[in-house]
């Protein structure tokens, strides 16, 4: 029986990702780089694009080998193809945005050890063929992606006053001050700090809770 | 042919075969992408040390007109290198001097260490940009120092880091601890070197003394370890061409 490459249970894997099934506000993995680089709108999206990368290729790559690869061995072989991903991915950045790779720095790295790209490796590419894994770590990928720009959306504009750079709420220079600032508002600063991060995203999940009733775990 | 996956042999022959490939791989890329990444470091060095003398931003100079700016306030013939005793060293290209490789090489002798200076002109004034380099807290610290025409007193500066603790150590880059340094003397009036103290009772304002930073001891301190030790080398050249003239 050949399926259509998007039929409704291909397009369940990665609409699910984004909602019901997050996985950061839903399954809770991958919460330590939503602290850390959610500051500036630009680098989370470098970030989540760089994810959606890794767990697509490692999903592809991870569901082609699947009825190769001697499970004795599986997890070190998967965590070779994810270390062999994100190199690829900080040797990208590094040629070609040298800026946002030196602030992105260890983090880039630390995609290897993303629980979510491992738990998408284990619990769908080792069991499912090449096309529905690609487009489970496209959803995925974009499901973590989607939450660090919301993240970062609230901590830029509310601790810089910008967003992707750009002043929203004037010139906030000591002696210069423009728009807001000039009416005596002042950046948040508590919002650039990492546990500003870990609120907004606990508030993301409370209202996500709030409106999905099925979500809410009963103990 | 059926093959048994559970096998020792085939596991072997799996991670192996899997090792090879990917080492391959990676290896081309980063061999592919090497002229990029040192055409970027280049850039970045040549955005340092300009730094040190400019407010980058205000001036509109970033990676793409790095080069030509840096052409036009630095005129590269005119860079020299010292050794650790201040006396000019011939036949070494001072844009290719890397202090941080040179600082951090343990078999390097003192002796054999490169002290670039590079001159730039200004407004008609010539002034003088000092790389150094030094260790803080978790890793190395760097900075480029720009003197006025008088050779002695610190116009500007630029510091950077590998790792410090951000929010403490890391704000040696900030403007307000830059500022702490504008206008400090490396040497009295006879040329000769004058010690920098960082110091935390708020003495700051005292000649040669600088506030530290709260929270940021270790990194302070390194600051000041590494302004010291670089900058008596270049207070030495500065001495003999005065004593010259």
């Amino acid at each position: 029986m050949s399926e259509s490459l998007f039929s409704k249970k291909n397009r369940k894997l990665i609409t699910d990702p984004l909602t019901d099934n997050n996985p950061v506000t839903v399954q809770v993995l991958g919460i330590c780089s939503a602290l850390a680089i959610t500051v500036q709108v630009n680098q989370a999206i470098v970030m989540g694009l760089s994810v959606i990368f890794v767990t697509m290729m490692g999903n592809v790559v991870i569901s082609m080998l699947r009825n190769l690869i001697p499970s004795r061995i599986r997890i070190i072989v998967q965590l070779v193809v994810v270390a062999a991903l994100v190199i690829v991915v900080d040797q990208v950045l590094a040629a070609f945005l040298p800026d946002l790779s030196a602030k992105l720095s260890v983090f880039v790295g630390l995609i290897i050890t993303n629980c979510i790209i491992m738990g998408r490796l284990e619990a769908f590419a080792m069991a499912n063929k090449p096309w529905p894994s690609l487009l489970d770590g496209f959803g995925n990928g974009l499901g973590y992606a989607g939450l660090l720009v919301l993240v970062a959306v609230f901590r830029e504009l509310f601790g810089s006053g910008t967003l992707l750079g750009f002043t929203i709420f004037g010139n906030s220079l000591p002696g210069e001050e423009s728009g807001l600032y000039a009416m005596g508002y002042t950046n948040n600063n508590m919002m650039i700090l990492p546990p500003m991060a870990l609120i907004i995203v606990g508030v993301i999940i409370w209202v996500q809770r709030l409106r999905n009733k099925e979500l809410q775990e009963d103990h | 042919m059926a093959i048994n996956k559970e096998s020792n042999g085939f596991t072997f022959g799996f991670a192996i075969t899997l090792v090879v490939v990917v080492g391959a791989v990676l290896a081309l890329l980063a061999m592919g992408l090497k002229p990029m990444r040192e055409q970027n470091a280049k850039v970045k060095k040549q955005l340092d040390i300009l730094s040190a003398m400019l407010d980058l931003e205000k001036e509109g100079i970033n990676r793409q007109n790095a080069a030509s700016e840096f052409e036009k306030y630095i005129n590269l013939d005119e860079a020299v290198v010292l050794d650790m005793n201040g006396n000019v060293k011939e036949g070494v290209n001072a844009f290719d001097v890397d202090i941080q490789t040179e600082y951090k090489d343990k078999k390097l002798k003192d002796t054999d260490k490169n002290y670039p200076l590079f001159v730039a002109k200004q407004d008609g004034k010539t002034l003088y940009i000092i790389p150094i380099v030094g260790k803080g807290l978790w890793g190395p610290i760097w900075g480029n120092v720009c003197l006025d025409e008088d050779m002695a007193t610190i116009k500007g500066a630029s510091f950077g880091h590998k790792g410090e603790t951000p929010g403490l150590g890391a704000e040696i880059q900030q403007k307000f601890f830059i500022d702490r340094w504008i206008g400090e003397k490396i040497s009295d009036e006879n040329g000769d070197f004058l010690k920098f103290e960082i110091v935390k009772d708020g003495s700051g304002k005292d000649p040669q003394k600088v506030d530290g930073i709260t929270g940021g001891t270790i990194t302070s301190k390194g600051v000041e370890e590494m302004a010291n030790r670089c900058l008596s080398v270049y207070a030495a050249y500065f001495k003999t061409l005065k004593t010259k003239e």
